[in-house]
């Protein structure tokens, strides 16, 4: 049995410290951004994103670049390579999502093996890591932060128009393309910015897990938002601490926070959850 | 007096090819207009090229500038799962002018007046999904009017309801059009919606003929419209289409039956 002593002992370390904010905000951005990316259906191109930026994140750590700048560029570039092999051939985007962001993230891992990468900590960008965790991140993960609450209370009627009509938003005069690019654009910092907490492989789970929990016990946008943040923090915070006693690295243990609330809003709110998608208890 | 849009040898589609081709129309002030015609034929491209969602890939296309559009899409393409309830959908359509997430008391009264003009006032806190057919159409009716349009653009507001619920919405409509609002509707329905409007298109990729119901409702236009005899009678004032089978579909349906 673990005593009370023993729970609070981490926090008398700076770095879990700075893990335990950093998880914890970086689990309510994944919550907030992760509402937009479930109900726009692009839990994929988060998926594909993150993997993508692992490539970039490999050769920009060989080389000593800025890690944020390289992998950032990276995931931009492959962005961009999807959306042009998309228009131009007759290949789907969930296909070119496939196959060049798992290209990206093979060529991270095999130019890593091949350029001596001793000295990069690769587990911790595909897995997640307390100790890889700075008080530079602190700052990076609450300023993406800041800017992704910026962006979706400045342009909030926008994107909601956009998320649920993007036809009819651009009829009324709502520049659809910007707002998509503006989402992209605070999708990839949000991957970036928690790359060293969540792990690459994992972050499109933290994305879409929260979101999905929280679509599950409310029917009303706005709650959901509130909501889904809450339970992205809720599961950094559990999942940070989990991560330190079990000593397992700290992407798994948040996700699997978040399959555990998944799990319990599913048994509790199986059928009346089903009711309020109908809506009859909708608010 | 200035047409709302105008329209000269329009050519519109996606990709590639062309689904509506030639198009020649003007919609004026205050205008009740039907655009009939059978599936494929464009009536869903030509309304999304009135809204501008669509461009014009040859052709003119004029609209004044301040024309305020209002565009009600088919219940078929909306995510009836979606979060949202009835007034935060209604509220989508003032996207412009507040920078605040959240209504204003005068937004909140705006959408309740346009709620309660259409009848469902004390359904504002209702997930979309929780409404009748005729309800739905209306909440989305409310988010295009909500934007004060000059002309509402409807695709196929009847379709998918019960008749009782047919004859809310034409008679809603009516009511607007003699508010002076201009509408523009795409429909299958040539007996319970298109033969009670004032003025008709009927189209199958070009405009085949366009007028008044006792114009185009006519054997020689609906032939060359839908690729297929029909006849037209009159009962109580009014033009009802019957469709014509051939001699040898006729055959086939007895044999079917037998």
């Amino acid at each position: 049995m673990i005593t009370l002593d023993e729970l609070l002992r981490p926090f008398e370390f700076q770095f879990f410290q700075n893990g335990l904010v950093v998880a914890t905000v970086a689990g309510a951005l994944c919550g907030l951004i992760g509402v937009y990316v479930v109900l726009r259906s692009m839990s994929y191109i988060g998926h594909g994103l993150s993997h993508a930026i692992f490539g970039g994140f490999a050769v920009s750590a060989l080389a000593g670049v800025n890690v944020f700048l390289g992998a950032g560029l990276w995931g931009l570039a492959s962005a961009l390579a999807v959306s042009s092999v998309t228009r131009r051939r007759p290949i789907g985007s969930d296909a070119a999502i496939g196959v060049i962001t798992t290209a990206s993230f093979a060529f991270g891992l095999a130019v890593l093996q091949l350029g001596g990468g001793a000295d990069v900590d690769a587990d911790a960008a595909l897995f997640g890591n307390v100790l890889g965790v700075t008080r530079g991140d602190v700052w990076i993960v609450s300023g993406v932060t800041l800017f992704a609450i910026a962006v979706i209370v400045l342009r909030y009627r926008s994107l909601l128009f956009v998320t649920f009509d993007p036809e009819v938003a651009e009829a009324s005069g709502v520049k659809v393309a910007r707002i998509d690019a503006l989402l992209m654009l605070v999708l990839a910092a949000s991957i970036l910015a928690t790359m060293n907490v969540m792990g690459v492989t994992l972050i499109a789970a933290a994305l879409v897990v929260p979101a999905v929990v929280a679509r599950m016990v409310t029917s009303s946008f706005s709650t959901m938002l509130w909501l889904s943040t809450l339970i992205g923090a809720v599961c950094g915070f559990v999942g940070m601490n989990l991560s330190y006693h079990l000593d397992v690295a700290s992407g798994p243990t948040i996700v699997l926070v978040g399959g555990a609330l998944f799990v319990g809003a599913l048994a509790v709110t199986g059928v009346r959850g089903r009711t309020r998608l109908a809506g009859v208890d909708a608010h | 007096m200035t047409p709302l849009l105008t329209l000269e040898g329009v050519a519109a589609g996606y990709g590639d090819g062309s689904v509506i081709t030639g198009v020649d129309l003007q919609i004026d002030r205050g205008d009740f207009v039907g655009i009939v015609g059978p599936s494929g034929s464009g009536k869903s491209t030509l309304l999304r090229v009135l809204l501008g969602s669509v461009p014009a890939s040859a052709g003119r296309l004029e609209r004044p500038g301040g024309t305020r559009l209002g565009y009600v899409p088919q219940v078929e393409q909306i995510d009836w799962d979606f979060p949202v309830t009835v007034a935060q959908c209604v509220l989508m359509s003032r996207v412009r002018g507040r920078l605040l997430p959240w209504a204003s008391k005068a937004e909140k009264a705006d959408v309740a007046r346009v709620l309660d003009r259409l009848g469902i006032g004390e359904l504002a806190g209702r997930h979309i999904r929780a409404l009748s057919g005729g309800q739905q159409q209306r909440v989305f009716l409310a988010r295009a009017l909500l934007a004060e349009p000059d002309l509402l653009l409807l695709d196929e507001p009847t379709s998918g309801v019960d008749v009782r619920t047919r004859h809310e919405i034409l008679h809603l409509l009516g009511e607007l059009h003699d508010g002076g609002l201009g509408i523009v509707l795409t429909t299958h329905d040539l007996n319970g919606i298109a033969a009670h409007l004032p003025r008709l298109v009927c189209l199958n990729k070009e405009v085949i003929g366009a007028g008044a119901p006792h114009e185009v409702l006519v054997p020689s236009v609906l032939e060359a419209t839908y690729g297929s005899p029909m006849e037209v009678l009159e009962h109580g004032g009014m033009r009802v289409v019957v469709d014509v089978p051939s001699e040898a579909q006729i055959i086939q349906l007895r044999d079917r039956s037998a």
